[in-house]
C-alpha cells in the first residue's frame, strides 16, 4: 500500500488497465475452456481449496486494508464519529459542514493551481530531458543515476532539504545564488505567491526522475526505421522530433499526464512538512484539509465525507481525460 | 543475491546497441548539429549535476559545518571548519540510532509481507487458477483503481478497531506492515511472471505426485527469482519513503520511524545537527539504488508502459 502521496505514486494505475485488457481476452479463453471440463471434479475441488489457502494471506490483507475501508468509506461520510461516542447517522450533515468552510473553496483552489503548476513544470522538463538523453553516446548511465537520485531521497528530507534552501534572507542557499545575477532575496515559503511554486519546484524536483526513465524506456522502443525513413524524407530533427518521436511516444505521455494530474490533486508532504499550509492559507490543500478535520478536530465523518468528494473529482477527472484522449486518438 | 542475479540478467537483455536514435551517424558529423547538440548536452549533464548531485554534495557538507559557516558561505561545498564530530553528536542527540531501527523494522516487515502476499497470491491465481480466481483478481485490480488517500480515514479507523477481531494495532509495527500487503500492484507483476513459466512443468510434477505446495515450494520460487527481486526493490524502496501512513498510526514517539520523527525533531534542532539526521535517513535508499541502480533503472523500464 503506497500512502505517500508522490507525484507519480499511481503509476500503478494505467499499468493495471493495460495488463487487464491484455489479459482478459487469453485469460476468458482459458476460462471457458476449464469450466466446460467442470468444476465439480474432485481434482478440481481439490485445486480449488488449495488456491483458497494460498490465497489466504491476500484476502485477509486485502479484506482488512483495501476491500473493508472502501465500503466504510461510503459509510462513514454520512456517520458522526469521535470515537468516543457511538457513531450517528447524519445524514449530509458531513457535506453540510463541509461546504459552509471557508476553508474548502480556497483550499480546492489552491489544489488546482498546484496541479496546473507541477504539469506546467513536471509535463515538458522530463520529456525534454529524457529526449536529449537519450541521444548520449556516453555517460547515459551516470545521467540515469544522477536524474533518479532526487527520487531516492525519502521525501521528508527532500522537503526539509528545500525548507533548508528556501530560507528567507539573504544567508539562504536559492538566495544567495539569486544574489550572484543580482535577483532578490525573495521570501519564498513566507509569501503567499511565491509559496505554492516554491512546493512544486520540490515536488518537481523529486518526482521528475521517476518520469524521465519511463520516458527514456519508451524513446527506446521507437523503431529506429521510423526515423531512417524521415530522414531519407529529408525531415530535419526537429521535424523528425515533431512527426516521429512525439506520435510514438503519445500513449506514454498522455497516460503519465493523468498520473501525473492524480498525483498532484493529492499532494500532502511538502504543504503538510513545509509550510503547514500557511502563509495565509496559501498551501492549504484538500489532503491536508482531511487530515486537519481528522486528526487535529477529530472528526472523522468530515473528513470522509472530504475524501468521498476527491474520490468523485478524480473520477470525473479520469473519465473526462479518458474522453478527451480517445476522441483525440479517433481523429 | 537473487538481486544480482537478475541485474546479470538485464545487462545481458541490454546489450544489442542502438546503432542510431533520433539522430544518425550522418547528422552527428553536420558541424551546426554537432554544435548544438553537444552543446544540449553539456547543459543537460550541468542541469543534472545542478539538482541530482549537487543538493545531496550540500546535505553531506551541511551535515559537517557549524551552523555559523552555514550562515557565513550557504553556497560553499566544503565545510571551514569540518566538524565530522556532528554526526555521532547528532546520532546521540536525536536518538537516531533507535529511529532509523524503527525505520528497519517497519520497512523489513513491510517488505516480508509485501513477499508472502504476493507471492502466493500470484501463484494460486497464475498456476492453480481456481474456478473463481477470476472474481479475486478482478476484486484485487479494483483497489488499484481507488487512490490510498481516499480510503485514509477509513482505514485508520480499521487499523484502530480491527472488525471480527477487535484488536487495535496503531502504534505497533503491525500497523504498517499488514497494510502494506494490500498491494494490488506487487500481486499482478508477481502473476504476469509465473504466467510465463511453461504449464508442462507442473503437470510433469503432478504426475510424479507433486501437491500445490511443493510445486510452489520446489519449482516456481526458485525460477522466480529476478520477479522476487524487483518487488524486494520496490517494496523496500517504497515503503522508506513512507510518511503520511506512520505519521497517523504511530503516534507514540518511540514507535516512529525516522521519516516521522525528523519533521518533530526539526522544530528543536540545531540546523546542522538536523541536516546529520537527515544524511543518515537518505544514505540506506541512496546505497541501495546505486548498488541495484541497473535493476531499479531496467525495472521502471520493464514494469512501466509498453507504447
Amino acid at each position: 500500500m503506497t500512502i505517500a502521496p508522490e507525484r507519480l505514486g499511481g503509476a500503478d494505475l494505467d499499468r493495471t488497465a493495460q495488463a487487464a485488457a491484455a489479459e482478459t481476452a487469453a485469460e476468458r479463453e482459458r476460462q471457458r475452456q476449464r469450466r466446460r471440463r467442470g468444476r465439480r471434479s474432485p481434482q478440481r475441488r481439490r485445486a480449488a481449496i488449495a488456491a483458497l489457502l494460498f490465497l489466504l494471506p491476500a484476502l485477509v490483507t486485502f479484506g482488512y486494508f483495501a476491500w473493508w475501508p472502501i465500503l466504510q468509506s461510503t459509510v462513514l461520510a454520512f456517520q458522526q464519529t469521535n470515537l468516543v461516542d457511538p457513531a450517528e447517522w447524519v445524514g449530509l450533515r458531513n457535506f453540510e459542514v463541509l461546504f459552509a468552510d471557508p476553508l474548502l473553496p480556497k483550499a480546492a483552489l489552491n489544489t488546482l493551481w498546484f496541479t496546473v503548476l507541477s504539469l506546467a513544470i513536471g509535463l515538458p522538463v522530463p520529456l525534454l530531458c529524457a529526449v536529449l538523453l537519450s541521444e548520449l553516446r556516453r555517460g547515459g548511465t551516470l545521467a540515469r543515476v544522477l536524474a533518479y537520485l532526487p527520487v531516492v531521497i525519502p521525501p521528508v528530507v527532500a522537503v526539509l532539504l528545500w525548507k533548508v534552501f528556501y530560507s528567507p534572507g539573504e544567508t539562504g542557499v536559492v538566495n544567495s545564488l539569486l544574489a550572484l545575477v543580482g535577483i532578490g532575496p525573495l521570501p519564498w515559503l513566507q509569501s503567499p505567491e511565491l509559496a505554492m511554486p516554491s512546493l512544486v519546484i520540490v515536488a518537481t524536483w523529486s518526482g521528475a526522475g521517476t518520469a524521465i526513465l519511463i520516458y527514456l524506456a519508451a524513446l527506446a522502443g521507437v523503431s529506429t526505421e521510423l526515423y531512417e525513413a524521415a530522414e531519407l524524407d529529408g525531415a530535419s530533427v526537429w521535424q523528425r522530433v515533431r512527426y516521429v518521436t512525439l506520435p510514438q511516444l503519445r500513449g506514454v505521455i498522455l497516460v503519465l499526464l493523468l498520473l501525473q494530474i492524480i498525483g498532484a490533486i493529492q499532494v500532502f508532504t511538502e504543504p503538510y512538512v513545509m509550510t503547514d499550509g500557511g502563509p495565509a492559507n496559501a498551501t492549504v490543500t484538500i489532503l491536508l484539509m482531511i487530515y486537519r478535520y481528522a486528526f487535529l478536530f477529530g472528526d472523522y465523518g468530515v473528513a470522509t465525507a472530504l475524501s468521498v468528494l476527491l474520490a468523485v473529482v478524480l473520477i470525473i477527472v479520469s473519465a473526462i481525460y479518458l474522453r478527451l484522449t480517445r476522441s483525440w486518438s479517433s481523429r | 543475491m537473487t538481486a544480482t542475479a537478475s541485474a546479470r540478467r538485464t545487462r545481458r537483455r541490454s546489450s544489442p546497441v542502438r546503432e542510431r536514435g533520433l539522430l544518425s551517424s550522418f547528422d552527428w558529423r553536420r558541424p551546426r548539429i554537432f554544435v548544438g547538440w553537444r552543446a544540449m548536452h553539456v547543459a543537460l549533464f550541468a542541469g543534472l549535476i545542478a539538482f541530482g548531485a549537487i543538493p545531496v554534495v550540500w546535505m553531506i557538507r551541511a551535515a559537517i559545518s557549524t551552523t555559523t559557516d552555514l550562515v557565513q558561505r550557504p553556497l560553499s561545498l566544503i565545510p571551514e571548519p569540518a566538524r565530522w564530530e556532528n554526526i555521532p553528536t547528532a546520532w546521540n542527540l536525536l536518538d537516531i540510532g533507535h529511529y532509523l531501527g524503527n525505520t528497519v523494522v517497519l520497512v523489513g516487515g513491510s517488505w516480508a509481507v509485501q513477499l508472502l502476499v504476493s507471492a502466493t497470491a500470484g501463484y494460486a491465481l497464475a498456476v492453480i487458477r481456481p474456478w473463481y480466481g477470476r472474481i479475486v483478481y478482478g476484486a484485487i485490480l479494483v483497489t488499484l483503481f481507488v487512490p490510498a488517500t481516499v480510503t485514509l480515514i477509513a482505514l485508520y479507523l480499521t487499523v484502530l478497531d480491527l472488525p471480527l477481531l477487535g484488536i487495535g494495532l496503531t502504534d505497533t509495527p503491525w500497523a504498517v506492515w499488514l497494510p502494506a500487503g494490500a498491494n494490488a500492484f506487487t500481486i499482478l507483476l508477481v502473476k504476469q511472471f509465473f504466467e510465463e513459466i511453461p504449464r508442462e512443468l507442473f503437470e510433469a510434477a503432478q504426475l510424479d505426485g507433486a501437491g500445490w505446495w511443493t510445486i510452489f515450494w520446489r519449482i516456481v520460487l526458485p525460477m522466480s527469482r529476478p520477479i522476487l527481486a524487483v518487488v524486494s526493490l520496490l517494496s523496500i524502496m517504497t515503503a522508506w519513503k513512507e510518511f503520511l501512513w506512520p505519521l497517523i498510526v504511530l503516534t507514540d514517539p518511540t514507535t516512529q520511524p525516522l521519516a516521522v520523527a525528523l519533521p518533530r525533531l526539526a522544530q528543536a534542532t540545531d540546523p546542522a545537527y538536523l541536516i546529520a539526521g537527515m544524511l543518515i535517513a537518505s544514505i540506506p535508499p541512496i546505497l541501495i539504488f546505486l548498488v541495484f541502480q541497473r535493476s531499479i533503472v531496467r525495472g521502471i523500464g520493464f514494469t512501466g508502459l509498453k507504447g
